[in-house]
């Protein structure tokens, strides 16, 4: 029950982009195409779920024992861009058809603040490493599904009339906009 | 380039938020008051003029190939300067008992590691010139970024809370409280940087 909370909670009402502002450039950047946004998603569900998992690892087992918990920012972004690459090299050799569908989109991810506001929420919340991993994984899905529904979006608008001034970001950001709107209903549920 | 025009650039020419889109997630997560807004662009300008002398230092003798790697260390070392320098002196509650902005502002200070905008300098300005101008490019896109997330949160504050820095101008019946939520600050900053572009055209 509690795992089910945390996954409704981190997919709908705590929406990583439409509440918590979290990964906005890719949302804004690769939501052009419906089949981008989805190979986008994907990328961030994979590497977020690991690199939360070596993270959380990495803070209780190395910097909490030598008392360094303050270097984690610096600890933390390297893990990621190492785990980026090396995700990237290994899927290349075992998985060809999913680093044909991913493997653009993966070096996108080190600056994606997502992964890295994701592992820095874990340890603020003090979750134990099974609730970071539910959390992680249920929060990227959460980011994939915005994804998912404003790409749609944004492949019908292209057949709108928009007013000069408002083409490209400002009518971009007035949608979600409307889209962070519509995520607000699901606050009452959990 | 002059000096004045290298430091005015990032202020209104490549003003990072509303013309370059970029570092949006601080934008729109911390811009809930004027106050606030100011805060994060602050902490960002300090971490972007201290990065960009200490890369501009370093370029010479950095190898290209790990290039990324070693500028992105050197930023997150100024960040987590600013995170502890907060946390000392920015973190006590307000009077009626509302968050320290330390506290408002929340992982948004960890993630000035991945505002674009920092790298992005690195990488198209003080790899390439000098300490100086590099210390001037980075004052003028931090002040051009703190003046963009200042209007944005003053505009959110008076829409949504009747006031700005704190100031009561309106009573709290005006109140538009959908402006201070998440949705208010994407709307806000879509007509914002509408508004940029017409007077841009002109």
């Amino acid at each position: 029950m509690e795992y089910i909370l945390i996954i409704i909670s981190a997919i709908f009402v705590n929406n990583v982009i439409l509440s918590q502002f979290l990964g906005i450039c890719p949302f804004l950047g690769v939501s052009g195409k419906i089949s981008t946004a989805a190979g986008m998603g994907g990328a961030v569900i994979f590497v977020t779920t690991i690199s939360t998992i070596i993270t959380y690892l990495i803070m209780n087992y190395i910097l909490v024992p030598l008392d360094i918990a303050f270097m984690k920012t610096v600890t933390y972004i390297l893990v990621i861009a190492a785990l980026v690459q090396m995700v990237e090299i290994i899927l290349k050799k075992v998985s060809p058809a999913m680093y044909q569908a991913l493997g653009v989109f993966l070096p996108l991810i080190t600056t994606n603040c997502a992964v890295l506001g994701v592992a820095l929420l874990v340890i603020q919340k003090n979750f134990d490493l099974i609730h970071s991993v539910v959390y992680a994984t249920a929060t990227a899905i959460g980011f994939a599904i915005a994804m998912l529904i404003f790409a749609g979006i944004r492949e019908q608008m292209e057949f709108s009339a928009i007013p000069k001034g408002m083409k490209g970001i400002p009518i971009t950001l007035v949608t979600a906009g409307l889209l962070a709107m519509a995520f607000m209903g699901f606050a009452g549920i959990v | 380039m002059s000096h004045w025009k290298t430091f005015s650039n990032g202020i209104l020419k490549e003003n990072p938020a509303f013309v370059l889109v970029l570092g949006m997630c601080p934008t729109l997560a911390t811009t809930t008051s004027a106050i606030n807004g100011l805060g994060m662009g602050l902490a960002t300008t300090f971490v972007l003029m201290l990065s960009n002398v200490a890369i501009s230092l370093v370029a010479g003798f950095v190898p290209d190939k790990v290039r990324i790697p070693a500028y992105i260390v050197i930023i997150a070392s100024f960040v987590t300067i600013v995170d502890m320098l907060m946390s000392a002196y920015v973190n006590s509650p307000g009077p009626n008992g509302e968050q320290s902005l330390y506290d408002q502002l929340g992982i948004f200070i960890p993630l000035i590691v991945v505002n674009c905008i920092v790298l992005g300098r690195a990488e198209a300005f003080a790899a390439k010139n000098n300490a100086f101008m590099s210390f001037l490019d980075g004052a003028g896109m931090g002040l051009g970024f703190t003046g963009a997330l200042t209007l944005l949160g003053a505009i959110r504050e008076f829409l949504g809370n009747g006031s700005v820095f704190g100031l009561q101008l309106l009573p709290s019946t005006t109140n538009i409280l959908i402006f201070v939520l998440a949705p208010g600050a994407f709307i806000v900053l879509g007509f914002l940087i509408a508004l940029v572009n017409r007077i841009k055209k002109v």
